[in-house]
């Protein structure tokens, strides 16, 4: 079953424990080793070096900010760079990534290279975090900026799904 | 002149404007919590009987194109031969056996519909039919209105309710007509293994009876394969086949499943199936082969979701004392209430009314489920592991008091 590009310390038992983090990152070590039927140690174990390894690089909550009425600005910026030699774009993505601006930085096909998600708290913040730190980087030929309007889905979840119909509460 | 008119004799002497046949079945067990439940709130229902998955979008999606074509007219008595064509397929590549999608396969509104056929295509009055006990709500029923006789068939925790076929043969008579199997069992969750079905299957064959296999939950199964009671040596030619899209696709609402069996028994069902029903709704038919075609990832991950929530909730119910077996299929835990020393009716309705936590007590599935309660895990795992903790609440109370 297992795919041939995997790492080898990473199990079948592994994949399952991930998948399950990935969706429902608060579970505790009890939780999961009764769902994986794996001894609490055995679980502890591997998150450990899941964490170590950097395979497990972070668990995350996912809140919809729009509803607390505080959702910061977001923008997406399209980043066209000129690849290096032997580093392509690595460098220029590693620089931008430190920024703490920088929700994101993803390298895509296409009309452009880079795609950056950037949060501040006002629409300036973001514009001057583009125009006076991303674009002048050394590589970055030019930036196209998206403002986020609003996020309908993100990471599989719908943020504003309704409610499902009751279920009869007793039926044979 | 006085004319009196006269009252017809039979009229007067029958009280009663409902048949005796419908009026000696009881009433569901299950309504007065019904009741009960209207007038609360924050319940954790474990009483419910479907997934709360919704159906997967893009079997919702091909059922709104369908739509959006006109597929709104009758189709054949038997379904669309495009649906009964893919589950001839499903049925041959999944387990073996072989179906003739022109005249073996019918569409039928769910499982329920199906059964109700089989019973009516063969039973004559009086003829027996052995029903393992407990068992789905509503199997006996079904053989009463078709004129048939119930045997039941004990099972016991002690077994983890798997059926004992001797039990079958000891009381197979010159009326037992057929067996009625609901494996993964509703409300048990048990799922005998091939060895078990395959005796069972050997005194259907000795005794030159009928299977009525009902195998809505096939797809439910945990780190086992089901056994096709239609793919078991000489079965094929046997059994009535029943199954669905409910529980494997989340399509309770659809109302469709369908019935697969020799042609002559498949002749006898559409008999009563065109004069009755026609046929089952051609939108649910569109979309059940949306769901054979494209679901089986779908499937999949509702099904390893099950299997993670039903081991949270065996061993819940074990720690705090309800004794359950591992139930191997569907999506029911099956714990006794012994621990509390209270039957399974007075502990279903305490616990609704003291800790909002709503169960359905077994006897409402046959005799032989006394003493236990159905405990649904079709709903998310934060409800699952509340509905623990009150129930553990609600446990080391009645063991103190």
């Amino acid at each position: 079953m297992s795919n041939p590009g995997r790492r080898q310390d990473v199990d079948d038992l592994s994949i399952k424990l991930l998948k399950l983090l990935e969706r429902r990152a608060a579970l505790t070590i009890g939780e999961l080793a009764t769902m994986l039927d794996a001894p609490p140690d055995e679980v502890a174990r591997r998150i450990h070096h899941l964490e170590h390894a950097r395979v497990l690089v972070g668990r995350h909550a996912l809140i919809n900010w729009e509803r607390v009425g505080e959702e910061p600005v977001a923008a997406l910026i399209e980043v066209r760079v000129s690849p290096q030699r032997e580093v392509g774009f690595g460098a220029v993505a590693a620089r931008i990534a430190r920024f703490p601006e920088a929700r994101s930085v993803q390298l895509l096909s296409g009309t452009y290279d880079l795609a950056v998600e950037v949060t501040g708290r006002t629409m300036k913040d973001v514009a001057s975090f583009v125009s006076e730190k991303l674009a002048p980087l050394d590589g970055v030929q030019g930036t196209t900026t998206h403002f986020l309007l609003k996020r309908y889905k993100e990471d599989g979840e719908v943020f504003d799904e309704p409610e499902p119909p009751p279920r009869l509460p007793y039926a044979p | 002149m006085q004319t009196i008119s006269e009252p017809p004799v039979e009229r007067s002497a029958r009280k009663d404007r409902v048949a005796a046949r419908v009026r000696g079945v009881a009433p569901s067990g299950i309504r007065r919590f019904f009741e009960l439940i209207q007038t609360m709130d924050d319940v954790i229902s474990l009483g419910v009987g479907e997934p709360d998955f919704t159906t997967p979008w893009h079997i919702r999606e091909a059922a709104i194109y369908s739509l959006e074509r006109g597929f709104t007219m009758y189709t054949s008595n038997l379904g669309l031969i495009e649906l009964r064509r893919a589950l001839a397929d499903h049925l041959a590549l999944r387990y073996g056996v072989a179906y003739d999608p022109g005249d073996e396969i019918l569409i039928t509104f769910g499982v329920s519909e199906g059964l109700d056929l089989a019973m009516r295509a063969i039973l004559d009055p009086g003829d027996e039919v052995l029903v393992p006990d407990p068992g789905y709500v509503s199997y006996a029923p079904c053989v009463t209105f078709a004129g048939g006789v119930v045997r039941p068939v004990p099972t016991s925790a002690t077994d983890g309710f798997r059926p004992r076929p001797a039990d079958f043969a000891d009381r197979v008579t010159t009326t037992t007509r057929a067996v009625l199997l609901g494996y993964p069992n509703n409300p048990t969750g048990t799922a005998p293994n091939r060895e078990t079905l395959s005796a069972i299957a050997r005194v259907v064959a000795e005794r030159d009876l009928i299977a009525v296999s009902d195998e809505i939950y096939d797809r439910l199964i945990y780190g086992r394969e089901h056994v096709c009671f239609a793919s078991l040596p000489e079965m094929r030619d046997r059994t009535i086949l029943l199954g669905g899209f409910s529980k494997a696709y989340a399509m309770t609402g659809w109302r469709v499943g369908y019935a697969a069996a020799p042609r002559d028994l498949l002749a006898g069902m559409l008999k009563i199936h065109q004069y009755t029903a026609l046929c089952a709704s051609i939108t649910s038919q569109m979309a059940a082969i949306e769901a054979l075609k494209n679901g089986e990832a779908a499937v999949t991950s509702m099904v390893e979701e099950y299997d993670r929530r039903r081991r949270v909730i065996v061993k819940g119910l074990n720690d705090v004392g309800l004794t359950c077996h591992d139930p191997e299929g569907a999506f029911y835990a099956f714990p006794s209430t012994m621990a509390t020393g209270q039957s399974d009716e007075e502990f279903a309705e305490h616990l609704l009314l003291e800790e909002h936590v709503a169960v359905v007590p077994g006897s409402a599935f046959g005799a032989c489920g006394r003493n236990h309660v159905r405990c649904c895990y079709a709903t998310s795992l934060p409800q699952i592991e509340e509905a623990l903790r009150r129930i553990d609440t609600y446990v080391k109370r009645k063991r103190q008091g």
